[in-house]
């Protein structure tokens, strides 16, 4: 019907790839954090298990969620991007960082989107699941976020 | 419905004409497709050039200089008040009142009548269906007076389930708030029966007709409605303009709401007396040009005829739902086409709103994918979010053809074809 000359196409392979046979969407098996967050413009929803070793590394990362392509694939791609990364390493990881790992430039309405697993991932390396206090990431407090980085 | 062979109760590419963003191209060259028109309608040139002219030739402010430009547009503004007048066929013009828009009306309503007359345990009756603009004036009515909300139920078509008036209308009640059509399911409701069982119970009704006065004829004695709000943008007007009609005896009873000039008589240092009506509700300067922009409107809806407009969106909706339905993952909501004005909410298996909504988008389809200002009625639905298509007269069949295409497209993008 039309031609796609003039723009980028946000339901790129890399995109739908990442929506259709996501990375790590599940429960983690004995994870040490999580957070669970909400868009509630559009109703996408976004939770986020992790395990984070002594060390303070993200051992593993899993999410589940509902929403649209945009926010689950790119939770996807954020899974895969931080196993193996400190929760320092994490926590220096900008909004900014988060919309060039995804690919296909946005809206910034949609850009909500991609940064909603983004937020949820600021959040969790903060938040414990009982138990499990003293596994506090080193360094920073419980500042949580920056969202001013979000456009 | 063989749409080719129908007599149309209207010709849309004989009005499109006036529309210059209808004829546009949008992103890469492709003619738009409008279809979000319950969230704003585009205007013509007559309502454009109307501005034009007022900017050009006649504005100052209203009801102030004895200067010769006041004059006149003060007139062109009052023009605009009587045609609107005449439009909903109110009693007088002292009835009309000017505010932003639909949402203002409701909390002119709410912020006034409501804190002078609502108090602890009074009941409220408002619907499943309501847009956010007619529920969270009233929640905050209630943090201010401690009364109680009650809601009419929706039957799973989308129609207000009328059955449980008899027990939703007690004594208590005092005012009943309901949309006149649902901005997400299009249902057309019986206001005018709903209005008759409030009164009957001792309470006052009031209309949101935002997704009703664009489309289809508006009487508010015939109603006997007590308010009744709209808004300009979605009837070709301006954006910033509205109205709120209410009885002239309420009206005068009412405090007023906003503080300013132009809503007294005369001020002291220590108190003021209210101006009478309709100047009792418009403080400070009133929106001019966005008035008289709407007046020039209703001239030109009148010209195609309300009558007109709500048969020719019949056709369109029941073309739409032929077409669309013969996808197997659309699923529409709300009732069946004869019960709805030109508002079709949808979902598709498998794909997000949003992401319908994109696709559609790089097609030069413009249609609206959220929540739609009704948060409560899309949980009542079991979803957090769909896509609407919404008609205006300058819609045509042949949209909705590239609309169906479009969607086939979207299933393709994601590999359920």
């Amino acid at each position: 019907m039309s031609s796609m000359s003039n723009e980028e196409d946000i339901y790129e392979e890399h995109v739908m790839d990442h929506y259709e046979d996501p990375y790590h969407r599940g429960k983690c098996p004995q994870h040490t954090h999580e957070h669970e967050d909400d868009n509630p413009l559009c109703g996408d929803v976004v939770s986020v298990e992790l395990r984070i070793d002594r060390g303070g590394n993200i051992a593993e990362a899993w999410f589940d969620g509902d929403g649209c392509c945009i926010s689950q694939a790119s939770a996807s791609m954020l899974m895969e991007a931080i196993e193996g990364k400190s929760t320092v390493e994490v926590q220096q990881f900008t909004a900014e960082q988060m919309l060039q790992l995804f690919g296909p430039r946005l809206t910034p309405n949609r850009q909500k989107c991609c940064l909603l697993p983004w937020r949820v991932v600021q959040a969790a390396i903060f938040s414990p699941v009982d138990g499990n206090d003293d596994d506090r990431p080193p360094g920073k407090g419980m500042e949580g976020p920056n969202l001013g980085e979000e456009q | 419905m063989n749409i080719s062979t129908i007599r149309l109760p209207l010709e849309p590419n004989s009005w499109r004409a006036d529309f210059p963003i209808l004829s546009r191209p949008v992103r890469d060259g492709q003619p738009l497709v409008y279809l979000d028109n319950a969230a704003t309608t585009q205007r013509p040139r007559q309502v454009i050039q109307a501005i034009v002219d007022t900017y050009e030739n006649h504005y100052a402010n209203v009801h102030r200089g004895i200067h010769w430009l006041s004059d006149q547009s003060t007139d062109l503004f009052e023009d605009a008040r009587q045609k609107i007048s005449k439009f909903i066929n109110a009693n007088s013009e002292q009835e009309v009142i000017f505010t932003t828009g639909t949402t203002m009306a409701i909390n002119l309503v709410a912020r006034s009548w409501g804190d002078a007359n609502i108090r602890t345990g009074d009941e409220i009756l408002l619907t499943e269906m309501e847009h956010h603009a007619n529920l969270v004036p009233w929640h905050q009515l209630q943090e201010r007076t401690d009364c109680r909300l009650r809601h009419i139920p929706i039957t799973d078509d989308g129609q207000l389930n009328l059955a449980t008036l008899d027990t939703l209308l007690t004594d208590r009640t005092r005012l009943v708030s309901i949309t006149h059509v649902s901005n997400v399911l299009g249902t057309i409701n019986p206001v005018a029966e709903i209005v008759a069982r409030a009164h009957a119970a001792g309470a006052i009704v009031l209309v949101d007709a935002a997704q009703s006065a664009p489309h289809s004829p508006l009487d508010v004695q015939q109603l006997d409605a007590d308010f009744v709000a709209f808004s300009g943008h979605k009837m070709m007007g301006p954006s910033g303009v509205g109205v709120l009609y209410g009885k002239q005896s309420l009206l005068e009873a009412m405090p007023p709401f906003l503080g300013g000039g132009n809503m007294i008589r005369r001020v002291k240092l220590d108190r003021f007396e209210p101006a009478d009506l309709p100047a009792k509700f418009e403080a400070g300067t009133p929106p001019i040009v966005p008035a008289i922009g709407l007046g020039a409107a209703i001239d030109y809806l009148l010209q195609v005829g309300l009558q007109k407009i709500h048969d020719y969106e019949q056709v369109l909706t029941q073309y739409a739902h032929e077409t669309l339905g013969r996808i197997p993952e659309f699923h529409s909501l709300g009732p069946a086409p004869e019960r709805k004005a030109g508002i079709v909410s949808f979902t598709m298996d498998g794909i997000h709103p949003h992401d319908v909504a994109q696709l559609l988008d790089r097609h030069g389809i413009a249609v609206r994918a959220g929540h739609h200002c009704a948060m409560p009625l899309h949980k009542k639905l079991g979803i957090t979010a769909s896509s609407r298509a919404s008609f205006y007269f300058y819609n045509t069949p042949a949209e909705i053809d590239q609309l169906a295409a479009a969607l086939e497209d979207a299933l393709r993008v994601f590999r359920r074809r």
